[in-house]
């Protein structure tokens, strides 16, 4: 054991203290006090069936916005997720109609999802283009595909075994698309915070030249979370499918702002480098309640726009706004 | 010495007068630290005055509050005797002070003559910029310092050399009563720095003050008429240069007699490690070989853009080679990215350490275990016990000075960040580790401290390339020496050849026939 | 110098552009038609002017999501306005409108100068804002175009010298922008801030501020366009122009301009938006469904900035002798 004079100790602050003054904590909190708000403000909030219903709010666009912090984390974004449920949903709309069964319909809606990540992750790692104009590019590109094919139609009669993934329940009012959600959340978690690829995630958006210096195959892990996130938009899209019962070309249209969203609240760096998935999870909730509490008392989708476009700007601003108060 | 005593008194003569421009009892603090602490410095008309200090000094920081791109916490600039502040940019150039900084900060996308004129250009009509007048303006600057430069091109399109041309031009569009140079030779060749002392010379006699910042003794006693040195963000000393030599101007900078830093060594090379052979590269370098043994410290000396690092880097697996071979403990490797060099071997300390060497926003543990993680996980997870450990075996080695492991490596000094780097390739236990230019920008004691290190990974067995273009430290610590000169090996010296003047002949290409019939 | 003029952007895009209407043209000669081409000119006139601003803002290594929300929160107050004051005249309402967009301009680039928000998340917020409020305003409903008054829809339909209001709106921004962006030091001044941040603060320039500025003048555009879109379409409702500010942001990108910021040109925006212009009028003439659309502006976006990346590739050094000489 060295006993230089230059004892450098592994942590002055322990890690419990570090989490009880972050991001997640003031967001966990205001979580609360819009439930309790919520639980107030109108009687039928404080129902299983509706608390359950309200997951739905949220599950499929949590499940990507898993992926997305991510790939967010690493610097890089990808706006094409909307679009990549359109067209997975159009593709398993096509299947459904030359007869395919409720696995190949799944498998499909996967493959497709994990194609169209893969079409991104080449553009933007194998041709070097920045990210966003690709993914904008793609999801013109993707969204297109779903219109060429549908045009102004829809696809139906997917079989009754489909609807479980977006209607059915697992236990009481524990739906299967909550569980699906809760699942992922732990796996991205541990990928994320417990893992070497998680922590090459983190180096590469916070210098991505000094991660490729650092041996780190940059372009490989980047390719990888675009498939990831192209896989979760696949997933989304069986879910979403599965709980609409039909295939519009316009399905899931402005999603990717609303997840990128989600991402952001949930205090992921949007230059990349810092972030966490718990954050991720409480924002979903956020958002979640929100909408629920505000349908309770009948107010419209949009004007919850305006409070999730407010609370993106605020939770970065009211901090930086204090500190300025502070220290003029 | 004759001559620049006549030149000092005579510019005496002409200015016993008052500065244009001072700094007095200037303080700046950062959120914890203290950059400069009531530091003072005097600029007079027709003298150039030459700023002298180690890296981290407070050199940078006297530029940014003398070109308002910092305020003062404390303290007064005062120009022509009265006090004031520059709160912006413009501000100091309204007051007619200009600088030329070390890296060329100018505009790609922008024509010469707007790199010159951006933020005063000639106004026309309505308010309007006056194009036409403003490339007049222009070619006229251009041509008095002897730039064959067309005003109207893109500023992409032209070489290094002449991006700096502009960036003096732009100094000098502005019309000023104080120059400041900032390090302006780091990027020039010889006959560029003759053109350019021509210049200061010119600017002296139409009265100008000039600050001029630079590392090269040679060029501060030929330059300059007075010296201010700074340590630490304080003020040390000034006076005349006429009346100080090279070993006080040191003794000021450093606080104490510098003898012989490198330490000495018994090299006793083992068996090859590496052997390169015709590596070569469209534009970079072409036909390198040279083998290297266990235990070894190989130098590679040569000018700035000698293709030295474009090399290095392209062993390391970053820039794609052309053609060649690379063997390792005699087996031909192929490397297409730092990771395969990583698992071959051979690792590389980059010369920019902020943006290469280091992660700077994230802890110092995690900097040190990024290669090495698969040793300290389990099946791919992370064990945090385990890194730790890893981190602080190297630490501990290499005295690391930081207030926990886990603080942000960009919180650390120069020297402490290098050690980090140095210490996450040990990490990975090496056979080859390539440092190019191991100690530029780092302070004297842990210079001592990379230097004392690197011998010891020498006796350990390492095998060690160093990248210098520092002639004593290229000299004082390697066993052998390759030279290069634009992308080529040029000389291969050891043992007694190994002298500053075969080293600067071969490097510059003075003479080499002689040498070599 | 040629050699300069034929490599450029624009002369590529501009190129491509006549290719595209002689192709039309050998199956569809009306299309190419003057009259015909001053219609397409007039449906792109949105695009181009909303394209010029968002290109001001890109240049400065911003994004401005918020332009399509912009013009519809703008439309849906003056035809609001117009429909509970039918007397308010035209000039006064542009006044309004452009006042409007710009107030929203300065908002978000208020948020990006003193705050230091990342411009994705600032107008990704105002987005969903200036919707938001249009919803609350008009409580969802219509403004249709039997409310509105007759002079409040000609205008922008109004000849002048053959061409529509609108179209000669388009092409006096055009102008206007075009010496903004040549002859003055803020139009300079964008360019060295997205080019080298870290140099414009040596030149003396603001970089905050000079985005700041970017937005504000985006803003100003998207206000006008507002007015302009609600009279030509005769209606108003919380959903038009939708997804419209990643079309803007197509156009530049087809235009040439990078999105890493510093590179762009305004005749590059102009003909951006006309490309895109000129497919979504030619599908219906060529009989591809319009469902096409889509699909081919995307694959467009695409092609073009994998184009621009190419050229806009920094070459490695040139050290060799020999290397320099075949250079």
């Amino acid at each position: 054991m060295s006993t230089s004079s230059h004892f450098v100790p592994d942590r002055l602050q322990s890690p419990l203290a570090r989490r009880l003054k972050s991001w997640e904590t003031l967001l966990l909190i205001v979580a609360v006090a819009i439930f309790i708000a919520n639980s107030f403000a109108s009687p039928y909030f404080l129902n299983a069936w509706n608390l359950s219903d309200a997951t739905f709010n949220f599950t499929e666009k949590a499940m990507i916005a898993f992926a997305m912090a991510l790939l967010i984390i690493s610097g890089e974004i990808d706006l094409s997720v909307a679009s990549i449920i359109a067209l997975a949903s159009t593709a398993m709309g096509a299947a459904v109609q030359m007869g395919a069964d409720t696995p190949t319909i799944v498998a499909i809606g996967l493959a497709v999802g994990l194609a169209a990540g893969a079409f991104n992750g080449f553009l933007v790692t194998g041709l070097g283009l920045p990210s966003i104009v690709v993914t904008i590019g793609t999801m013109s590109l993707f969204r297109g595909i779903a219109y060429i094919v549908l045009g102004d139609q829809a696809y139906r009669g997917y079989p009754e075994s489909f609807a479980f993934f977006g209607q059915g329940y697992v236990w009481w009012v524990i739906s299967f698309e909550f569980v699906l959600f809760a699942v992922l959340a732990v796996i991205y978690g541990i990928v994320l915070h417990k893992t070497n690829f998680g922590r090459a995630i983190f180096a590469i958006g916070n210098n991505p030249t000094g991660a490729l210096f650092s041996g780190i195959r940059v372009a490989r892990v980047k390719f990888i979370l675009f498939l990831l996130t192209g896989l979760m938009a696949g997933v989304a899209a069986v879910c979403l499918t599965s709980r609409l019962g039909s295939t519009r070309p316009s399905i899931a249209f402005g999603w990717e702002l609303e997840v990128v969203t989600m991402v952001v609240l949930g205090g992921v760096n949007i230059l990349g480098g810092s972030g966490t998935i718990p954050g991720v999870v409480i924002a979903a909730f956020v958002m979640g309640l929100v909408t629920f509490g505000l349908g309770l008392l009948n107010v419209p989708g949009i004007v919850m726009s305006i409070v999730i476009g407010a609370l993106l700007i605020s939770v970065i601003a009211l901090p930086r706004l204090w500190n300025m108060v502070r220290r003029p | 010495m004759l001559m620049k005593s006549e030149k000092s008194t005579e510019a005496a003569a002409v200015t016993a007068s008052t500065p244009i421009l001072a700094l007095d009892g200037i303080t700046k603090t950062f959120p914890g630290v203290k950059a400069l602490s009531e530091v003072s410095l005097s600029l007079f008309p027709g003298q150039v005055t030459a700023l002298v200090g180690e890296n981290g000094a407070g050199k940078s920081t006297v530029v940014k509050i003398l070109t308002g791109i910092y305020q003062p916490t404390e303290g007064h600039i005062i120009v022509d005797g009265e006090a004031t502040r520059f709160s912006t940019a413009q501000a100091a150039a309204d007051a007619g002070i200009t600088a030329i900084h070390q890296e060329t900060v100018l505009f790609d996308e922008l024509s010469v003559a707007e790199n010159i004129f951006l933020g005063h250009a000639p106004r026309g009509r309505f308010g309007l910029m006056d194009w036409p007048e403003m490339v007049r303006k222009s070619r006229a600057i251009l041509d008095e310092i002897g730039a064959e430069i067309d005003p109207s091109h893109k500023l992409r399109d032209l070489g290094i050399a002449n991006k700096h041309l502009v960036a003096i031009a732009r100094a000098l569009s502005i019309d000023a009563r104080v120059v400041i140079m900032d390090e302006p030779t780091a990027a020039l060749s010889h006959k560029e720095i003759q053109e350019l002392y021509e210049l200061v010379e010119q600017l002296k006699t139409q009265g100008k003050a000039i600050l001029f910042i630079s590392h090269k003794f040679d060029e501060i006693f030929r330059i300059a008429d007075n010296y201010t040195v700074f340590r630490d963000g304080q003020f040390v000393g000034e006076g005349r240069i006429a009346e100080v030599d090279n070993d006080a101007l040191v003794k000021m900078m450093v606080g104490r007699e510098v003898d012989n830093i490198f330490p000495t060594r018994t090299a006793s090379p083992g068996e090859t490690v590496l052997e390169v052979d015709g590596y070569e590269h469209p534009t970079e370098f072409a036909d390198i070989s040279f083998s290297l043994k266990k235990g070894e410290i190989l130098g590679f000396y040569g000018l700035v853009g000698a293709g030295r690092s474009e090399f290095m880097q392209s062993l390391f697996g970053i820039t794609k080679p052309a053609g060649g071979m690379v063997k390792i403990d005699g087996t031909a490797v192929s490397i297409h990215s730092p990771a395969d060099a990583v698992g071959h071997g051979i690792v590389y300390v980059p010369e920019d350490r902020g943006k290469q060497g280091a992660i700077t926003p994230m802890p110092i543990f995690q900097n040190i275990t990024l290669p090495s993680l698969a040793r300290t996980s389990r099946k791919g997870f992370i064990r945090l016990a385990e890194e730790f450990q890893l981190a602080r075996s190297f630490t501990e080695r290499l005295d690391l000075r930081a207030a926990s492991l886990d603080t942000p490596v960009e919180s650390l000094s120069g020297g402490n960040q290098q050690k980090v780097v140095i210490a996450k390739w040990l990490a990975t236990q090496p056979k080859v580790i390539i440092l190019d230019e191991p100690t530029k920008g780092i302070d004297i004691g842990s210079k001592a401290a990379v230097h004392e290190f690197m011998t010891e990974l020498a006796a350990q067995g390492l095998a060690v390339i160093m990248v210098s273009s520092e002639i004593p430290e290229v000299l004082g610590m390697s066993d052998r020496i390759i030279v290069m000169r634009e992308g080529r090996i040029v000389a291969e010296v050891d043992g007694d050849d190994m002298t500053p003047e075969t080293l600067v002949r071969h490097a510059a290409g003075i003479a080499t026939e002689a040498m070599e019939g | 110098m040629l050699k300069r003029l034929v490599t450029a952007r624009e002369t590529i895009l501009l190129g491509a552009i006549v290719m595209l209407l002689a192709l039309i043209a050998t199956r569809f000669p009306g299309f190419v038609a003057p009259g015909n081409l001053a219609s397409v000119f007039n449906d792109t006139s949105p695009l181009i002017l909303l394209a010029l601003g968002q290109m001001i803002v890109i240049l400065t290594k911003c994004i401005d999501l918020s332009v399509a929300a912009n013009l519809a929160l703008t439309g849906m107050v003056v035809a609001m306005l117009n429909v509970a004051y039918p007397g308010v005249p035209v000039p006064v309402i542009l006044v309004i409108a452009v006042t409007l967009g710009t107030i929203m301009g300065l908002f978000n680039g208020l948020l990006v100068w003193k705050l230091e928000i990342p411009p994705i998340v600032v107008t990704l917020g105002t987005m969903t804002i200036y919707r938001g409020i249009i919803f609350l305003i008009s409580e969802g409903k219509w403004v249709n175009s039997h409310e509105m008054s007759d002079p409040f829809k000609a205008f922008p339909r109004a000849e002048v010298l053959g061409l529509p209001v609108l179209s000669w709106v388009a092409i006096l921004a055009v102008v206007v922008i075009y010496l903004l962006m040549t002859r003055t030091t803020l139009g300079r001044a964008f360019y060295a801030v997205g080019g080298n941040p870290h140099a414009a603060v040596y030149a003396g320039i603001n970089v905050g501020r000079t985005q700041f500025w970017a937005y504000t003048i985006a803003g100003a555009l998207a206000g006008i366009t507002g007015y302009l879109w609600v009279s030509r379409y005769a209606v108003a409702y919380v959903d038009i122009a939708g997804g419209f500010e990643l079309t803007v942001v197509a156009a530049c990108v087809i235009g040439g301009v990078s999105i890493a910021g510093g590179i762009g040109s305004v005749i590059g925006a102009l003909l951006g938006a006309v490309f895109l212009g000129v497919i979504n009028n030619a599908l219906p003439v060529i009989n591809v469904s319009p469902f096409w659309q889509l699909a081919i502006s995307g694959g467009a976006i695409i092609i073009a900035v994998a184009l621009n990346a190419r050229a806009n590739r920094t070459k490695g050094r040139v050290i060799l002798k020999r290397a320099e000489q075949a250079a």
